[in-house]
């Protein structure tokens, strides 16, 4: 049995384990601090399955290769694991006569990587396509396999897979150190002990490049790039398409669409930060006012600020050199860096999986063995308010918890809850917290930002973990919801 | 079959109660839908006093006041757990209301609903607080909830965003666990809570930022400090001005927003100043045959007036379903004039005597509130925007107006 440790369980370390799930002869282990998946990198993103026609072959080639790849498996993927997604194409809208240059450029790149369907589109069509645009736009660049998943959602569904396929997850695992020994890899010291391993797969995001340090392989360094996001209430209306406006040099620009689950949503800038602040994920005032005014460009009928139900940051792992490195690494043998995946990581994840899982075999002459019995399928938590009355019906009366709505604005209910709850447990998450509640269910994501439900999710974690109710945490250790009951301060208890 | 009744109400805090404990008394069959585990809707978890002086003429607590209510409801029938997903409105005189319990996903017919849902609270999100979004930042109801209906104390240096009532109350509730009430920040340059209320920061010695914000919170894990800035009267901030508070809680009480979405889905008129439906003086809806009351109507200040509400819903209810339809020959517009923020109802008949509440948009002392096209005139010696006014109109007045009666607030010489 060959042992493989991933670290990192984001969207990459997640596909990862679950392309090696299929393998008899690899015994799979995933580890991530986190108290949950899909913390880092993976949180906070624009949530797009690009299109592939933005990375340049020539000086991006992993990108531009994995990227087309990647959608392509997403199609697949997501029916497999029932993760939320919407196939809505998207528009790179020329607002000057001179875009369409750059337009050209990028259909001409879209083709040269192997991207279908594009077209550029005039006027009346692209306003078919998009009637709410701003009325001065001269036409676009038209992208129909571009879509938008759940990036959480996603990485919960393909690591429930994994996990159901035998990969074993190691969550609240800090890696404190690698063993090598005579240049090949012995495994990974951890807060939670030694994880021995044959080979290591370093997907651990922002921090990717201090786990190569640990193996003395220091060529590259990652630094944070953040992004920040306003998201609308439901009841604003929002595009069909995913909108870009025409690329700059440095940036794919500031994005409109409707999300999921029908938010508009607007964002992100591009903001720089240096190498030590990868925990840095404040919104700024600067920030947002720069993407309200690159948003207003293409979508000059925002809404009023008073209807923002929620602000937020992300980062990008921006690698040395710009493109995904995605390579065995010949001076520590077994030892395979997955690192610098920036945008579009989201899109290229399963193709990444599968390249690692063929590094494997090439560079590490290992033989992979199928499985005989391999499940690709996983289902999609309960969504209640997805349900027609008939079935509902039907499973309030197995089960009455699901009448009983917790979430009022994304009608969320106590069965919803619970299946979570046990979902969790079944992929080993150890410490309940209300995001990890709200990942799964969209519980506390509505208008009123939970405001009514958390008490009430709090409670039923409380029991379902057997811990006090102010000991549930909103993200995990030190962000408990509370210091103890209402007399611990009058009892001059120092709790928290 | 559907089950079918006279009147749905959708809600079972006061106002809702107010209105199926009136609808019954007057021969109504009335079925109160409440999504909570219990009835009260918020009064639950206020547990200080305060409730009732005006309808039980003594002081209650919140849970006193609710459970006098609840007692009168027999006769009613209650479903709790149950939240309402739809409203059809499939005529004037038939309506359809399809709600989720543990019993199931339910229709049931109605000729009239009265829509009592509360309202929610702004959050900090929408107050365009930026920086880490951290533990440790509630809104006052939630942390209200947390400590009186739950009993987990959410912090011990708590910052206050709003000197409204419900972070008043907040602030001494905190003061009263022991907890520090670093201090409460309001934007506005008068504080925005009632006078009793605002005795609770003389009581506990809690500093009141007036003109000033919250702009900022910073934490790894948990809020560990706050961004105040200074505001000049344009509510504009001033550079230089910012300070930090370190305070492991940020309490948000920046105000409530009537919940009317499910009245907006079939085209209830909205009125932008209340955030509520725009109703004529039986509080009926521009779809007839749905009435509204309470906090989904326009925010009010006091329970009383929540009740008075419901009762004058369900009396709209009971004429409505007597005559088909709320009837006037003509409708008299009530119109906002002179520092006058908001006013419900928005048309008056004429054919009665109405409650008219409203609120001014700044404080002015010794001040006139008057309605012209009628003639009426009443003098007081203060009005603030924190103090819902409340006047009667009689119907014999109303009459005099011919298309609309404005009202208005204009200083004394």
């Amino acid at each position: 049995m060959i042992k493989v440790a991933i670290i990192g369980a984001g969207i990459t370390g997640a596909s990862i384990a679950r392309v090696l799930s299929r393998y008899e002869n690899l015994e799979v282990h995933l580890i991530d601090k986190n108290p949950d998946v899909g913390w880092g990198v993976s949180k906070a993103n624009t949530a797009l399955i690009h299109g592939g026609y933005d990375d340049d072959p020539d000086k991006y080639p992993m990108r531009a290769k994995l990227c087309v790849r990647g959608n392509r498996l997403w199609h697949r993927w997501v029916k497999e694991l029932e993760i939320p997604h919407i196939w809505n194409g998207a528009l790179v809208v020329a607002l000057e006569e001179e875009d369409f240059d750059e337009l050209e450029k990028l259909l001409e790149r879209g083709i040269r990587n192997g991207v279908p369907e594009m077209r550029i589109v005039d006027r009346e069509e692209l306003f078919h396509l998009e009637p709410g645009l701003n009325p001065e736009a001269k036409g676009a660049l038209w992208i129909p396999t571009v879509g938008q998943i759940g990036p959480i959602p996603a990485v919960i569904a393909i690591v429930e897979n994994a996990v159901a396929n035998g990969v074993k997850i190691h969550l609240n695992t800090k890696v404190k150190g690698i063993k090598v020994q005579n240049g090949e890899v012995k495994g990974v010291e951890t807060n939670n002990g030694f994880i021995e391993a044959d080979v290591i797969i370093n997907a651990a995001g922002l921090y990717a490049d201090e786990i190569s340090r640990m193996v003395g392989l220091d060529y590259f360094t990652i630094h944070p790039r953040k992004g920040e996001y306003w998201i609308f209430d439901d009841t604003v209306p929002g595009p069909r398409r995913v909108l870009f406006p025409t690329p700059t040099p440095i940036s794919k620009g500031i994005v409109v669409t409707t999300e999921i689950s029908g938010h508009l949503m607007i964002g992100p800038n591009a903001q720089d930060l240096p190498p030590e602040e990868k925990e840095n994920l404040a919104t700024t005032r600067e920030g947002l006012e720069e993407v309200w005014e690159g948003a207003k460009k293409l979508w000059p009928n925002l809404p009023p600020r008073s209807k923002v139900i929620r602000t937020f940051a992300g980062l990008r792992p921006e690698p040395t050199g710009g493109d995904f490195i995605i390579k065995a690494e010949e001076e520590v043998f077994g030892f395979i860096n997955v690192a610098g995946i920036r945008s579009p990581g989201l899109t290229s994840a399963p193709a990444i999986a599968y390249e690692v899982a063929e590094i494997i075999q090439r560079d590490l002459g290992i033989k992979l063995i199928e499985k005989e019995k391999w499940n690709p399928y996983r289902k999609d938590i309960t969504r209640f308010s997805m349900l027609s009355p008939e079935e509902a019906n039907r499973l309030i009366r197995e089960n009455p918890a699901y009448g009983k709505i917790v979430c009022r604005c994304n009608l969320v209910t106590e069965g919803e809850i619970l299946e979570a709850i046990e979902r969790m447990k079944f992929i080993g998450v150890k410490i309940p917290s209300i995001d990890s509640i709200k990942f799964r269910t969209k519980a506390t994501s509505g208008t009123c930002q939970g405001s009514f439900c958390r008490v009430r999710i709090i409670q039923l974690l409380s029991k379902a973990y057997n811990v006090p109710p102010w000991e549930i945490t909103l993200k995990g250790e030190g962000s408990e919801i509370g210091i103890g009951d209402v007399k611990a301060l009058l009892r001059g208890e120092n709790s928290a | 079959m559907l089950e079918s009744y006279d009147v749905v109400v959708i809600g079972g805090g006061p106002a809702g109660m107010g209105a199926a404990i009136k609808a019954k008394e007057l021969g109504l069959k009335v079925l109160l839908l409440d999504d909570n585990d219990f009835l009260g809707g918020i009064l639950p978890q206020c547990i200080h006093p305060g409730f009732g002086l005006h309808y039980f003429k003594e002081e209650l607590t919140g849970p006193e006041f609710a459970y006098r209510l609840i007692n009168k409801l027999d006769g009613v029938e209650v479903k709790t757990s149950a939240r309402v997903i739809e409203i059809q409105n499939y005529s004037d005189l038939e309506k359809f209301v399809t709600y989720v319990s543990p019993e199931g996903v339910k229709k049931v017919a109605t000729k009239t609903i009265i829509y009592a849902a509360g309202a929610r609270e702004r959050h900090a999100f929408e107050i365009g607080i930026v920086g880490d979004r951290v533990a440790g930042i509630y809104t006052a109801g939630e942390a209200q909830a947390l400590m009186d209906l739950y009993g987990i104390l959410p912090g011990r240096d708590i910052v206050i965003v709003g000197s409204g009532d419900v972070g008043l109350i907040m602030a001494r509730r905190f003061a009263l666990e022991g907890c520090n009430v670093k201090a409460v920040i309001e934007l506005m340059p008068y504080p925005g809570g009632l006078a009793r209320n605002l005795m609770i920061l003389k009581d506990f010695n809690i500093p009141l930022y007036l003109s000033h914000k919250v702009v900022e919170v910073r934490g790894r894990k948990r809020v560990e400090k706050v961004k105040v800035v200074k505001v000049d009267e344009n509510l504009r901030e001033i550079p230089g001005s910012e300070f930090w508070i370190e305070a492991d809680t940020l309490i948000i009480s920046a105000g409530l927003i009537p919940n009317v979405k499910l009245l907006q889905e079939i085209g209830v008129r909205i009125d932008p100043a209340t955030g509520g439906p725009v109703v004529n003086d039986r509080l009926e809806t521009s779809v007839p045959g749905i009435f509204v009351a309470g906090n989904s109507l326009l925010i009010n200040d006091l329970v009383d007036y929540v009740v008075e509400q419901g009762e004058t819903a369900a009396e709209g209810a009971k004429e409505f379903i007597e005559n088909g339809g709320i009837k006037s020959t003509r409708w008299i517009k009530l119109v906002k004039g002179e520092n006058v923020r908001l006013v419900a109802p928005h048309y008056l008949s004429g054919e009665r005597d109405v409650w008219i509440y409203a609120r001014v948009q700044r404080p002015i002392e010794d001040v006139t509130l008057e309605f012209p096209e009628i003639g009426k005139k009443l003098r007081l010696p203060v009005v603030k925007p924190s103090e819902m006014l409340r006047i009667k109109l009689r119907g014999e007045e109303i009459r005099k107006a011919k298309e609309k009666i404005t009202m208005q607030v204009v200083k004394n010489e």
